[in-house]
């Protein structure tokens, strides 16, 4: 009979922290931040259909970051969870805290009591209405809940990255000035982002019900083009400069 | 509340209906061999027609119970999705309901699985439904809906119809359902050609409840005294849309002011025999 080894519990949850942080680490990053008319949500991802950011509810989103069935999986379980609620009571009743604590509490769960942790980061968003400003919670691995009232960065480089968005940050910026900061973030000094390479999404105030829309393709190209000729070149023959331009690719956008 | 999580092999997929089924239990629905002593409100007519670009729906807004009206300003056409439509006649408290498990269940399928449905998978979800009611329905309770909606595939309207069973059959240009239906349906019969414009589709909806009125008791027609007018919505390639009440409120002045002139000479009610 072999001898069981004995392990501190201080080592066993440093073990999975680590493999949990290292799993997160190798995808890559997201950012949320508020603009003038409601939450914008960047993240990098060259794929056009497995989504990192996704609609839960008329004013709820998700992103998530690191494995992708595992964050899918608690995606679809906040649709039902919202959708279940909203049905049984009424549609102002479902609210982003609620779940973000349901999320907070199954990750401290699975992270203590199962074998793997997962190795997810998610972010649960809310548009802020009737006076009540946004909400963005950050959910960690191991069920760590923080409310940002600014931006959130989730995902490896965060620390670097929400850095450099720190930096740039204004209140009641425009959706292309926040944009620009959010990709700018993302990219870092020596990385350059295409649209192709990005998912972006907003909650919007502009959007009656559903307040969530993806911004895509010739939208996205376009806002991002807008964006990268404004801070430092001077427009074209005279250098009078543009002005900042009105967020053009914004309501436009294809179905949500 | 915990989060609804599944092993994926009892995963509920895309299906809301599923999902209420597993989280909530075993519903209570149907009283077993009761012929229905209750009375309940009844929604009446509806219609439906296709036009150049989409489908135009109406309903009148009264509710009856019995020979008494319930209620006024009923609202009878809903927004299924952003690209379809959805009428109810029969009874009120369960086809409401349908209609608000319909709406949930399409948002559902589209979150869940990141693209909606398409119009023939919607018209069978709403089959399935009626389907399910059938029991409500031999006690009296029967839900009949009346389907259309752009189809985004083929760009055109597209109009579906149903019975209790819940069988579901598409028609090509128009369907009226509800007790004023077959007069609705006559109605709109006489004037339905093929490329109707907008304005005048909204018109034949219009006059088709407004003849429907005239000849059931149970359809309301235009209120002038509280300003209620049937609900019209019109669905197209750019989604479904509500018309404003002021606008159907002008097409019914108008209508009404063309039987005035027409009809100053005719009277009475046709042949039968007027009760009092």
């Amino acid at each position: 009979m072999t001898m069981p080894f004995y392990v501190a519990p201080e080592q066993v949850m440093k073990d999975r922290a680590e493999y949990a942080q290292k799993g997160i680490a190798r995808g890559r990053s997201l950012v949320a931040t508020n603009y003038r008319d409601g939450v914008l949500i960047v993240a990098e991802n060259p794929s056009r259909s497995l989504h990192k950011v996704s609609e839960i509810y008329d004013r709820i989103a998700f992103a998530g970051v690191g494995k992708y069935n595992e964050y899918d999986q608690l995606r679809v379980a906040g649709v039902r969870h919202a959708d279940t609620k909203g049905y049984t009571f009424s549609r102002e009743d479902v609210d982003a805290r609620s779940l973000a604590n349901l999320y907070a509490q199954f990750l401290g769960n699975v992270f203590t009591h199962e074998m793997k942790p997962l190795e997810v980061e998610i972010l649960v968003a809310e548009l802020g209405s009737h006076g009540r400003p946004n909400q963005l919670y950050h959910i960690a691995y191991e069920g760590t809940i923080t409310d940002e009232d600014r931006f959130a960065v989730l995902g490896g480089e965060a620390e670097a990255i929400a850095d450099r968005v720190e930096q740039g940050w204004q209140p009641e910026q425009e959706l292309s000035a926040a944009l620009g900061l959010a990709v700018g973030s993302l990219e870092g000094p020596d990385r350059r982002l295409e649209g192709s390479d990005l998912e972006v999404a907003v909650l919007s105030q502009n959007n009656g019900r559903r307040a969530f829309q993806r911004i895509t393709d010739g939208n996205l190209d376009e806002l991002l083009g807008s964006v990268r000729r404004e801070p430092n070149e001077p427009g074209p023959a005279g250098g009078g400069g543009q002005e900042p331009g009105e967020p053009s690719g914004e309501g436009a956008g294809g179905t949500p | 509340m915990s989060l609804p999580l599944f092993p994926a092999t009892e995963d509920p997929g895309p299906d809301f209906a599923a999902l209420l089924r597993r989280t909530a239990g075993p519903d209570t629905k149907a009283p077993v061999n009761a012929e229905s002593p209750l009375a309940v409100r009844h929604g009446t007519t509806v219609v439906t027609l296709r036009y150049v670009d989409g489908i135009v729906m109406a309903g009148d807004r009264r509710a009856t119970e019995g020979h008494a009206i319930a209620h006024r300003a009923m609202q009878k056409v809903f927004p299924a999705d952003r690209w379809s439509a959805v009428a109810i006649a029969g009874a009120a408290g369960p086809a409401v309901e349908m209609v608000r498990l319909f709406q949930v269940q399409l948002e559902h399928y589209e979150k869940v699985e990141g693209v909606t449905l398409s119009l023939e998978g919607k018209a069978n979800q709403l089959a399935q439904m009626v389907r399910e009611h059938l029991p409500m329905a031999f006690q009296g309770l029967a839900v009949v809906p009346l389907f259309a909606g752009f189809d985004r595939r083929r760009e055109t309207g597209r109009i579906f119809t149903y019975d209790v069973t819940g069988g579901h059959y598409e028609e090509s240009d128009f369907q009226a359902t509800g007790s004023g239906g077959r007069d609705a349906r006559t109605t709109i019969k006489l004037g339905w050609r093929e490329g109707l414009s907008l304005s005048e589709g909204l018109d034949l909806a219009i006059t088709a409840l407004y003849e429907a009125a005239e000849e059931d008791s149970a359809t309301g027609g235009p209120d002038l005294v509280r300003g209620i007018y049937p609900l019209v919505a019109a669905v197209d390639s750019e989604g479904y849309r509500e018309i404003p009440g002021s606008e159907v409120a002008d097409r019914f002045s108008s209508l009404v002011e063309r039987r005035r002139l027409g009809a100053a000479g005719s009277t009475g009610a046709g042949g039968g025999v007027a009760r009092r």
